[in-house]
């Protein structure tokens, strides 16, 4: 824990024991967040290769969060993320090929090419959706843990988001009212501290974007380090127990870096150098595997895992790249449950 | 068959779809201990209890994005939103996310959800809690859009359109909530995407959609006994799926199109038909077809003004006169 963050735990009401922390535990949150990390520098430079076309949002440099939470998840579990949503679909189990090809509009993509970068989906895997308009998903995910409740499941959903949809009034809408009907959803501001091209600090009322405004609705407030990957799966795990057990929703604010620009078209030359290199310091990558090495990991393992990562994602990058265009036959499908589009007889 | 007002329709629809089926829920600003600000649902939260019928705060975007998380996780919820008016500040989940997804995801997910609204003038509410916006829905791709004139079909339609896998905007229109009429007892269900052939004429065909109907059948009446015009009439009940068949047959028999419509003039549903008309079946028309609607302003709350605005039975037989003439 570093200092200003603040942490606090939400002991099980049943007595459960949060999920120990393993050797085989720590490897597979090395080997997710290096998944997450090479297919988002694959896609950078399949960008730059211009093989992809429109608009990306990359989370380089995020890469703790979306594992932390995808590692802690029952696979039941409900994600709903943002259009930077690469990482969270890939962590819940979409296929990379599915990824990369729906970037490329080929038709291995995971919608065909119908969604792009910023909607990918895999439901199956219970990757609810990446969403576009900023804030519009936390109502959404409201909804599904509203069903979750209803149905008596046990499912939680978990919604992830950016500092700047704190100032969105659907963010303090969907807050309000997971709270009065206490629903199981994990709120997760994953706060890049770049609302876009401005400093959240520049256009907030407070310090801590969500952290802060929490107590508003009767939340605690819960600052993480968001580049701690086992700090994030172990306040996940905490949250969707609480979750599971009808306490109600929780609202984490987990701090981080993007190492890039807010999309594909920004460079992010507005950021200060200085800062720049101490994020950079605190990489969550290289700063866990320094971490395993000193808990005596055997250096042999995480090359392993560094091939094996390696080579899915140039398999991964062929398969989309050998993949043909997106097949124009399925323009007017699906639009409506019966597979058509027809608005008249 | 039992006489029902249009808003007792709403709640007699809302309670056979839930009897039917434990995944309907029902969820909206003071719907279930109030019984709704029109007292459209009054009942529901007695007979199907706190879990199923849910009041909210006031707060669209939530209730309409819960509706939508709600049905891609296996339910079938029914939101309200109070006047149609609001859907203005909830836009992005109706317009951007739930007509949207299914869509974008390749068809990943459906969603099943109905959102009833108030919808309409008559009422002297003023610009802000009149209009009739079945056009908006009506111009965005995955939505489908329905529209009742009778407490039959309010009851009929809203079960069919709960039952229906894709989102459907129910507009029912607030100044025919005290018009009663005669509603099956037993289950009903009416087709969505068919029109209501209300009477046959061999001059001129009105298409009209919710309170404009009764305004057309008035008027119809009056072109009979005082000029000698047969006129037919036709409810379309539903823009998307829209009944084009229906209408084109009926015009086409005609050789002439009067549409009724509440909303503004740009773009309201009826130009729409008289497109569809012209490509189809221009060289069956024995006249230009006429668009009946208020005029384009924000809608006026004093009685006169509103009266004034609003198509009246007057205004269609004059139209009518003149086509025919």
């Amino acid at each position: 824990m570093e200092e200003g963050f603040l942490a606090r735990t939400f002991p099980s009401t049943s007595g459960n024991a949060p999920t120990p922390i393993d050797d085989d535990l720590r490897l597979k949150l090395y080997r997710m967040m290096l998944r997450a990390r090479h297919m988002e520098q694959r896609a950078y430079d399949l960008f730059m290769q211009n093989l992809v076309k429109g608009t990306s949002h990359l989370a380089l440099g995020q890469e703790a969060v979306s594992t932390g939470f995808a590692a802690a998840m029952r696979s039941d579990d409900y994600t709903f993320c943002t259009y930077r949503g690469h990482n969270h679909t890939l962590l819940r189990g979409a296929s990379m090929a599915g990824i990369l090809g729906e970037l490329m509009g080929r038709e291995c993509g995971l919608m065909r090419g119908k969604g792009g970068s910023m909607h990918l989906t895999s439901v199956k895997h219970g990757a609810m959706g990446s969403y576009a308009i900023v804030g519009a998903h936390l109502p959404i995910a409201t909804g599904a843990a509203w069903s979750a409740q209803y149905r008596g499941t046990q499912q939680a959903a978990v919604c992830f988001f950016g500092d700047g949809t704190t100032n969105i009034g659907a963010f303090h809408e969907a807050l309000n009212f997971a709270v009065i009907w206490k629903l199981p959803v994990v709120f997760v501001c994953e706060n890049n501290m770049y609302m876009e091209y401005t400093p959240i600090s520049d256009v907030t009322a407070v310090e801590n974007p969500a952290a802060d405004r929490a107590a508003a609705y009767g939340l605690e407030p819960v600052l993480i380090d968001g580049n701690d990957v086992e700090l994030v799966f172990e306040t996940a795990s905490q949250v969707l127990t609480r979750a599971r057990e009808g306490g109600g929703p929780s609202l984490i604010e987990a701090k981080t870096y993007r190492h890039g620009g807010h999309s594909r078209a920004d460079p992010g030359k507005y950021r200060p150098d200085d800062e720049v290199a101490a994020w950079l310091e605190r990489d969550p990558l290289p700063r866990y595997r320094q971490r395993l090495g000193k808990l005596g990991i055997d250096e042999a393992a995480l090359s392993k895992i560094e091939a094996e990562v390696e080579a899915e994602v140039d398999e991964a990058t062929e398969t989309a790249r050998n993949s043909p265009a997106a097949d124009t036959s399925i323009v007017e499908i699906d639009v409506w449950a019966d597979g058509g589009s027809a608005w008249r007889n | 068959m039992a006489e029902l007002t249009y808003r007792d329709a709403v709640s007699a629809g809302i309670a056979q779809e839930m009897r039917r089926d434990h995944n309907v829920v029902f969820l909206g600003e003071d719907i279930a201990a109030a019984g709704g600000v029109f007292k459209a649902t009054t009942g529901l939260l007695d007979e199907f209890g706190p879990d199923r019928v849910k009041d909210t705060p006031i707060s669209e975007q939530a209730i309409v994005g819960a509706a939508m998380g709600a049905a891609m996780t296996g339910l079938r919820p029914i939101a309200e939103i109070m006047f149609s008016d609001f859907f203005a500040v909830c836009w992005d989940l109706v317009a951007n996310q739930i007509a949207k997804t299914r869509y974008m995801t390749d068809g990943q997910c459906s969603f099943p959800l109905v959102i009833r609204s108030a919808n309409g003038g008559g009422s002297r509410f003023g610009a802000q809690h009149s209009q009739s916006v079945e056009n908006w829905a009506m111009a965005i791709p995955g939505l489908k859009v329905v529209a009742p004139s009778t407490p039959a079909d309010v009851k009929g339609l809203l079960a069919a359109s709960v039952r229906d896998p894709d989102p459907v905007m129910f507009f029912e229109q607030k100044s025919l909530y005290a018009t009663k009429g005669e509603v099956p007892d037993d289950e009903h269900v009416e087709p969505l995407g068919k029109a209501r052939v209300l009477r046959d004429g061999g001059d001129v065909t009105i298409a009209a959609l919710a309170a404009m109907v009764p305004r057309a059948e008035r008027a119809a009446k009056m072109l009979a006994q005082d000029y000698g015009i047969s006129a037919a009439v036709i409810d379309v009940r539903s823009l998307v799926p829209l009944d084009t068949t229906t209408i084109l047959e009926h015009v086409g028999k005609t050789g002439r199109l009067v549409t009724v419509e509440e909303n503004p003039r740009l773009c309201g549903w009826g130009a729409e038909l008289a497109s569809i008309v012209a490509e189809e079946i221009f060289w069956d028309l024995d006249g230009p077809i006429v668009r009946v609607t208020t005029p384009h302003i924000p809608l006026p709350s004093a009685d006169a003004l509103e009266d004034a605005a609003l198509p009246s039975a007057e205004r269609i037989v004059a139209a009518v006169r003149q086509l025919v003439d």
